[in-house]
């Protein structure tokens, strides 16, 4: 082996390959036109960032993390963003365990089972719509379900026989939606990517494709689920249709019921970005300082995401021969 | 890497061997690592002109198993076909223990659709259907339960294809949940071990037992797919061009494997290897189209056989 790796190349090889010395000019303006688009956007996230850490930094205090806000117009009275910053948190941890299952399951049986085929097709299709689908859209589709009085359970009664229709639980339901796509995407994606005759060495040994799909597929498919889920995330934290709609985008987090826990799933509450709608310079609250603070601190939580998908990603996953 | 390196395969295989002490001496090594060695030509010019013929080197094998072969498995008129395409046609072949059955022909002759059959993993197509019998030590395999069936007729693939698990858990696999109670690493440990050891692998890796099983070289990853489907304990190993993926060291150590399994389980090897066939095989079957042509002993085969294609096939006519 050690005599391969000592294998030089001929000298009269090396340096006849140029770089685009000969190109034509077309070639050329080509290639200064995706470097200028490569660099272009790089210098738009470098703004984003430096932009929102000037201004957010500036502003932001551990206080403004840790205390509720109030109303008010005066900046000095009106608290921090406590609770959206638990709603965001919450609504986040209930989409996302409601979406990860739920669309692995949907790409495990799209994958490993598919039949009928035209179930399968339907599904696809049905996974595309939801993709495609506009977030207030959903929402409105939520809030008309919703508000039916057997779903009171979910949030309140309003009046006799008509549900309130916005709480954590059902804004929680519909953002799982929009992170569907991508979970069921992505894990698909891995699924496809391990050959057959690895399943096949699996029901070789006896096991039926329950535990085939358990104990190896699963396994094998955990960085595309992984990163699937990491993305659903991203969404969800950075939807603000749904959070308006079915969530109230109440200043507090308001519980409902004497049950805790319970009464905060079923109450209303606000996310960190109906907070940064509401209190820049276009929304109704008078506090664009605080915007901006809870809008660095939304970046930082997408950043976070991303870096957790960088590292989910990193490195080799199992690979096999097809 | 380097600790887990398949020079070291050659050596534990070699102490096997050695501690096996009734196995004949090594007589069918190959020496890869030997430098290339330049044949002088032969005295009076080339052989052409002077008239004299080199003669072919011979092939040597290992002495056949000297326990009597018993019939394992048995197909009678089997027929597949996908859909309108018949893959095997009326096929009746016997599986001994005590010696290696290799299936030859050139691509599409069926040979690979015939091995997938006697586990029944072709029922996994959805397109195949089956004619004929499969007997299993004189049952019809069709009676079985497929997961008990794959458990008596274990199966290794082109491909290595450990799964994606420490070492030790893809030796365990095929063990763990077979009853209600869950078994604990100490009661699969000898199983395990005793299943490395069978695949000649125990030496290379009896340390790392709890490294990714993706790690290994690929000769080592084959070798623990072998030690993965001896742990569950088949009576029949089918054996789906094992090789073909991998170095001639790694070829020779999975060759060596397999001579010393056939007394133990009965071997069925899919392979374009006609070397492999000469070198490993007790009965040679061979294919084309979909037909058996010809089925013999590996000498009769290769140096006699009966029938022209098969003639044309072994000599290299075509293929």
């Amino acid at each position: 082996m050690s005599a391969h790796a000592q294998t030089r190349l001929p000298t009269g090889l090396i340096g006849r390959i140029r770089g685009s010395d000969s190109w034509s000019v077309g070639d050329r303006i080509g290639l200064a036109a995706a470097w200028g688009a490569g660099i272009l956007l790089c210098l738009i996230a470098a703004a984003i960032v430096l932009y929102m850490l000037v201004r957010g930094v500036q502003y932001l205090s551990l206080e403004l993390l840790f205390s509720h806000p109030q109303p008010g117009l005066d900046q000095s009275k009106s608290g921090g963003f406590l609770d959206p910053l638990q709603g965001t948190l919450a609504l986040t941890v209930i989409a996302t365990l409601i979406a990860a299952p739920v669309g692995v399951g949907i790409a495990v049986w799209l994958t490993e089972y598919g039949r009928p085929a035209w179930l399968a097709r339907a599904v696809e299709s049905g996974v595309e719509i939801v993709a495609g689908t506009p977030s207030i859209v959903l929402a409105i589709f939520g809030l008309l379900v919703f508000q039916e009085g057997i779903f009171s359970f979910l949030s309140y009664e309003a009046t006799p026989g008509v549900s309130f229709g916005r709480s954590f639980f059902i804004a929680g339901m519909i953002m799982s939606l929009i992170a569907l796509p991508l979970v069921v995407g992505a894990s698909r994606e891995a699924l496809h990517s391990v050959p057959r005759h690895v399943r096949e060495a699996s029901y070789a040994l006896g096991k039926d494709r329950i535990s085939t799909i358990r104990r190896v597929l699963l396994p094998a498919s955990r960085r595309g689920i992984g990163t699937g889920v990491a993305l659903g995330m991203g969404r969800i934290v950075g939807d603000t249709a749904i959070v308006v709609v079915l969530l109230g985008a109440t200043l507090q987090n308001d519980p409902q019921g004497g049950i805790p826990g319970l009464g905060f799933l079923q109450g209303t509450g606000s996310t960190l970005t109906t907070y940064v709608y509401n209190n820049s310079p276009v929304g109704e609250g008078g506090s664009p300082e605080k915007a901006y603070a809870a809008a660095f601190v939304l970046l930082l939580i997408v950043i976070g995401l991303n870096f957790v998908i960088d590292m989910i990603t990193r490195g080799r996953g199992p690979s096999w021969t097809r | 890497m380097d600790s887990l390196s398949d020079g070291r395969g050659m050596d534990a295989s070699r102490t096997l061997l050695a501690g096996a002490g009734q196995m004949p001496p090594p007589v069918r090594r190959i020496a890869p690592q030997a430098p290339a060695t330049i044949v002088p030509p032969p005295p009076g010019g080339n052989g052409h002109a002077s008239g004299a013929t080199l003669a072919p080197p011979k092939l040597q094998r290992l002495e056949r198993a000297d326990a009597p072969a018993i019939e394992r498995m048995r197909t009678e008129q089997l027929s597949i076909a996908y859909g309108e395409k018949l893959a095997v046609n009326a096929v009746s072949l016997e599986v001994r223990q005590g010696e290696v059955l290799a299936l030859i022909g050139p691509s599409g002759c069926g040979k690979t659709t015939l091995l997938r059959s006697l586990n029944r993993l072709v029922d996994l197509t959805p397109t195949a259907v089956r004619g004929g019998r499969i007997l299993l030590d004189g049952e019809d395999v069709d009676g079985f339960d497929v997961t008990h069936l794959r458990r008596r007729v274990g199966m290794l693939f082109q491909q290595p294809n450990p799964f994606p698990m420490s070492i030790f858990d893809n030796v365990a696999y095929g063990l763990r949940e077979r009853g209600s109670k869950k078994p604990s690493r100490k009661e699969l440990e000898p199983a395990v071990t005793e299943a490395l050891h069978r695949a000649g692998l125990l030496e290379e890796v009896k340390d790392d037992l709890d490294h990714p099983a993706l790690a290994l070289s690929g000769g080592q990853q084959q070798r623990l797919c072998i030690a993965r489907s001896l742990a569950v304990g088949p009576e029949v190993l089918l054996l789906d061009e094992p090789c073909s993926a991998l170095d001639p060291l790694s070829t020779a150590t999975i060759e060596e494997t397999v001579l010393q399994l056939r007394s133990e389980v009965a071997i069925v090897i899919v392979t374009h290897n006609l070397q492999q066939a000469q070198r490993v095989a007790d009965h040679v079957a061979f294919m084309y189209l979909g037909d058996l042509i010809e089925y013999g002993e590996v000498e009769q085969v290769f140096s006699a056989p009966t029938a022209e294609r098969t003639r044309e096939y072994v000599s290299g006519g075509f293929g």
